[in-house]
């Protein structure tokens, strides 16, 4: 069996007295498109936070690549290869589309800190690939702060892909979004995963759109998966349609 | 030291500290409800002490005139706390944080130059308080009675407020506010009522502790500004909107100024900055405040349009003008423009921090008068001709804002900018003090250019050389990636780290970058004057580059030149008509920010694109 | 009918949430609104209260609209928002926080609330940050009882809570609900809301997409399954 891309092993994290993230465990294979559900306050965005860097985890192991990430600062995280989307856009308002993705490509190269040149000249052709890649190029010369909310989501996208990485967390990628949208937001994430090889972990509260796209669902329930596996076992899986319907409190 | 010798500077600490406390505990108040940091509140005290002297004065009850005026002064400013509240406030509780201390500090320059107004700039000494005015033996030392009387006070006081706040319904109100202000208005309390409400009695604190002054020292028309800067230290010191931190910082503060004017007397003006910094670095929320739910990071939403771009035929215009026109302009007027160049070369430094890097330093000056200092003490000491003195400036200031810089980018917007001002008043304190080598406020004279530089014109030249090319070598950085990544990292700290961006990296080399040409625009000046005081260091020099950025236009580099060039013909003009520079400084104030707050490029922009 | 909101339309910053939803509650009536997390229960509950931007259709209550008044004019007029962040001040003890919404004359005091939650009478001098999560929940519908509404608007009370307090819960419910107050219940758990309400909305991707009695959506499993389950 080859060795998973992400390997996650007994990550916990509390808040005071409520254990948020408690025990999550799980590999995730090399091109792998998975879901992670769950209902509200499950732990799902704090499993996330831990994963790119944003929290600190009380304690367990993540390898990717089969080093270790876990406490590691975000940019490092991104830098190993690991990109990610938030669940609230989150875009540089006052830059344009194009700048938007033209910082995430100098960081990409080492150039973040270069002064010899203006930066309007360099990256453009990446850039606007990647921004030709999510449709928008038309948008290109827009701040993001005009952006309408669909094309912001598409714009993250873009952003996560600077890095041409290798793992993405998407964070709710479609909350949001106009329902109709939404499909087609995902219909282009998987394609695009799947043309470049990419490994992806996305949580989603769309079960049309988990469905249309995850090769396989973790279930997450008061910070413990409590199943995972293909959508239909999932979907068959009794004690998930107990969590999801509340039917827990009464069966005992 | 004795023992008798002690108990009496530490008891005068306590008395300074219960004054302290007062105004400290109304500015945190405020904060801690309204979001507001209130400069005008320093205005509010001593407006209070010059209406309790002439009250005192006037009100025909003898000796009880003074107690009745005393509070009737601290009245009268909570209602003009009202007023400014209702009228001034209310607009902006949604704006930037920055635009919110522009236009208290608008307030400040107001109330300053009203207060001059009425009662003349001479020192006013006021009435001694009747019954208090003598003396007690404390161990065998004389000690004054009424600071006895104040220190008695303090702990009423603390007791009114706390009885205030954790005994009546208005007091949970405003305790739960503090909190979360969105959910006491889904509760049914109507939060603009309630901000007045706090508003009020803020000031009606200030007001007191400016009446109860009166007694104690001379009325002057800058206790405004000293006791608002001492204020902050003890408001951040003890964490910001935490009420008993105010009184934990207040009586920490006061001892150690007590106690510092008898150890270290010459060190005695920089000991409460130095407290403020290390707390701040060891304690980044002060001693009883609690950190704010955002990230932390020095930058903030300070611009919130895109970079406006001023057309290249305009800027070729402005600069063929600026080599052709001197020559045929009369002396004088070619000085103002050196002096327009170096503050034009100042405050585009400072918008690479507060624009291009959304960090806004309260402490710019430092780099400014570093500079000042670096180039004159080569000249003075180190007799270096006049060049080399001049490359020194922009060194020494990037090698200190490196040292300080990197203490100042680990914390977040409202620290960040105390913990500048900390910096900037402790190397303010050092050239103040320090007599052997700096002169003290004698400052160093006979800085002058090397003789084939002096003339008005060949100076000139140098100035446009130094100052703008350094504008130019700005604009280049704040182009380049290096400066799109910094208005990155500001515009949404957490994507930018998960770019790949190290924030905290990019902020300090900014602020590096940032010092090295406010110490060029110091260095520039020092040879135009020929001369160097602290002053170029203190407060005012700070706020200078911060209004020039904003009358400007904060949303691209070219304000900074165009406020610079503003402000300084507007300050020569108006000096020459009017004595209340300030006053017409603050009505300009107040007007950019409730109505043009995108500043003069802003507005040229919007019309150019109507 | 004491609540109507007609075609409601609304931005949650600038996301564009609720698509046109049509909801209705009768005086003395719990309803319930069902839907996964992201379905637009929160922002409908928050659209009524002023707390989002309404951009188009209608709200009334009692007949009035409620468009463009502001949060604490709502609350004063008998609607109570009990938010599913519950949203306890930390720092105030329990007694403060009930003290936060309380106006006088209007029927519930401290004395009344802790007659329906008496563990709340056992904290009375507890800071609020140090409560439980099921003990927060009681406060947070205590606190908003204290503004005295008629009605009551709940955001998820069951999320997060262990089945023994969420039973718990369901019966201090219950019992508001025999004291005459009209209900707004938002749930993810549908077996909670059924013991609760009397009929049920189902909203998904901020649109109303069933209405009707818990007995009809029982007897629909592919309803509940594009809608409720996964």
């Amino acid at each position: 069996m080859p060795e998973p891309l992400l390997r996650v092993r007994d990550v916990r994290k509390a808040f005071g007295g409520v254990r948020a993230v408690d025990g999550v465990s799980f590999d995730l294979a090399r091109g792998e498109i998975r879901a992670l559900i769950g209902p509200n306050g499950a732990g799902k965005s704090t499993f996330f936070n831990i994963l790119a860097g944003q929290l600190r985890a009380d304690g367990g192991a993540v390898a990717y690549r089969g080093e270790q990430i876990l406490g590691l600062a975000p940019y490092v995280i991104w830098r190993r290869g690991v990109s990610r989307t938030f669940q609230i856009t989150a875009t540089f308002a006052t830059l344009s589309a194009l700048e938007n993705v033209r910082v995430a490509r100098l960081s990409h190269t080492g150039d973040s800190r270069m002064l010899r040149r203006p930066a309007d000249g360099l990256e453009v052709e990446r850039s606007l690939a990647l921004l030709e890649q999510v449709g928008l190029a038309d948008q290109a010369v827009r701040p993001a702060g005009v952006l309408a909310y669909g094309d912001l989501k598409k714009l993250e996208l873009a952003i996560a892909l600077a890095n041409d990485p290798e793992l993405l967390l998407l964070d709710e990628p479609t909350a949001g979004m106009a329902p109709a949208e939404r499909g087609a937001l995902m219909a282009l994430t998987a394609s695009i995963a799947r043309e470049r090889t990419l490994t992806v972990l996305f949580t989603e509260h769309d079960m049309d759109v988990v469905f249309a796209i995850a090769g396989r669902i973790m279930v997450l329930h008061q910070g413990r998966v409590i199943a995972d596996g293909a959508p239909d076992e999932v979907r068959a899986d009794p004690e998930v349609q107990a969590v999801y319907l509340g039917e827990e409190a009464w069966t005992t | 030291m004795s023992p008798s010798l002690i108990l009496i500077q530490l008891l005068s600490g306590l008395a300074h500290a219960m004054v302290l406390f007062l105004i400290a505990s109304g500015l945190s108040l405020i904060f801690g409800v309204t979001r507001i940091v209130n400069f005008a509140h320093g205005s509010f005290y001593m407006l209070a002490a010059y209406l309790t002297y002439t009250l005192t004065a006037t009100l025909p009850l003898g000796v009880a005139a003074f107690y009745v005026a005393v509070p009737l002064a601290a009245a009268s400013v909570g209602l003009a706390g009202l007023g400014v509240e209702v009228v001034l406030l209310r607009r902006v509780y949604r704006a930037p944080e920055l635009y919110q201390l522009l236009l208290t500090f608008a307030l400040v320059l107001v109330i300053a130059d009203g207060v001059k107004f009425f009662w003349g700039s001479e020192n006013l000494t006021g009435p001694a308080a009747p019954g208090l005015a003598g003396s007690v033996p404390v161990a065998g030392q004389l000690f004054p009675t009424y600071d006895l009387a104040l220190i008695a006070l303090g702990p009423l006081v603390a007791a009114a407020l706390w009885w205030l706040f954790y005994r009546t319904r208005w007091g949970v109100l405003i305790r739960a506010a503090t909190q979360d202000r969105e959910m006491v208005a889904v509760l049914g309390v109507d939060q603009a009522r309630l901000f007045t409400s706090v508003f009020v009695l803020g000031s009606f604190l200030a007001g007191l502790g400016g009446a109860l002054q009166v007694p104690r020292q001379a009325l002057t028309n800058v206790m405004d500004t000293s006791i608002i800067t001492e204020a902050f230290v003890v408001v951040v010191v003890g964490g910001m909107g935490s009420v008993p931190g105010a009184l934990l910082a207040a009586v920490v503060i006061g001892v150690i100024d007590a106690f510092g004017v008898l150890v270290l007397p010459r060190a005695s003006l920089v000991m409460m900055f130095v407290v403020m910094a290390v707390i701040l670095i060891v304690r980044p929320w002060g001693l009883l405040g609690r950190p704010p739910a955002q990230p932390r990071t020095a930058g903030g939403a300070i611009v919130t349009a895109s970079a406006l771009r001023v057309p290249r035929p305009w800027m070729a215009a402005v600069v063929a003008l600026l080599i052709v026109v001197p020559p045929v302009l009369p002396t004088f007027h070619v000085w103002v423009l050196v002096e327009i160049l170096a503050f034009a070369l100042f405050a585009a430094s400072l918008h690479l921090l507060m624009g291009t890097g959304g960090m806004v330093s309260f402490g710019h000056a430092a780099s400014f008068g570093l500079g000042a200092y670096g180039a004159a003490l080569c000249v003075t000491w180190a007799k270096a001709p006049m060049l080399v003195a001049l490359a020194a400036a922009p060194l020494a200031a990037a090698v200190c804002a490196a040292l300080y810089g990197y203490f100042c980018v680990r914390l977040s917007s409202i620290y960040f900018a105390m913990l500048t001002l900390a910096f900037a008043q402790i190397a303010f304190a050092i050239v103040h003090q320090w007599y052997d080598v700096t002169g003290g406020d004698n400052g160093l004279l006979g800085i002058w250019p090397a003789p084939w530089l002096a003339g008005p014109l060949a100076y000139y030249y140098l100035a446009l050389a130094s100052c703008g090319g350094g504008i130019a070598l700005l604009a280049l950085v704040e182009r380049a990636p290096f400066g799109l990544t910094l208005r990155a990292a500001r515009d949404h700290a957490p994507r930018a780290e998960t770019v790949g961006i190290n924030i905290r990296l990019h902020q300090w080399l900014a602020f590096i970058v940032a010092g090295f040409f406010g110490g060029l625009a110091g260095g520039t000046f020092v040879f135009l004057k020929g001369s160097v005081f602290p002053d170029y260091l203190a407060v005012p020099m700070s706020v200078e580059p911060l209004v020039m950025v904003l009358l400007g236009g904060v949303q691209a580099l070219a304000g900074a030149p165009v406020g610079a060039a503003v402000y300084k013909l507007l300050d020569t003009v108006a000096t020459r008509y009017t004595d209340y520079w300030q006053l017409v400084l603050g009505a300009i104030l107040i007007l950019l920010v409730l109505v043009f707050p995108r500043g003069i490029l802003g507005v040229v922009g919007d019309r150019r694109r109507a | 009918m004491m609540l109507e909101l007609r075609q409601v339309h609304a931005y949650y910053g600038r996301s564009h949430v609720l698509y046109g939803v049509d909801l209705a509650a009768r005086e003395g009536e719990v309803v319930s609104l069902l839907g996964r997390n992201g379905a637009g229960k929160t922002t409908t509950l928050k659209s009524i209260v002023g707390l989002v931007d309404v951009t188009g259709g209608e709200i009334l209550y009692e007949g009035r609209s409620l468009r463009g008044l502001r949060t604490h004019e709502i609350s004063r007029l008998g609607i109570g928002l009990v938010p599913e962040d519950r949203r306890i001040f930390g720092d105030l003890t329990v007694v403060e926080n009930l003290r936060v919404g309380e106006r006088p004359g209007g029927g519930w005091t401290v004395e009344r609330v802790f007659g329906l939650f008496p563990k709340l009478r056992e904290l009375g001098g507890q800071r609020g940050a140090s409560l439980s999560g099921g003990e927060q929940q009681m406060l947070t519908i205590a606190r908003t009882l204290m503004t005295n509404p008629r009605l009551l608007l709940l955001d998820e009370p069951s999320e997060g809570l262990a089945p023994v307090v969420v039973r718990a819960l369901a019966e201090n419910i219950a019992a508001l609900k025999g004291s005459g107050l009209t209900i707004l219940l938002s749930e993810q758990n549908v077996k909670f809301a059924r013991r609760l309400a009397d009929r049920a909305y189902i909203i998904e991707k901020g649109q109303i997409r069933f209405e009707g009695s818990f007995g009809h959506l029982d007897a629909n499993e592919s309803l509940r399954r594009a809608y409720l389950s996964v």
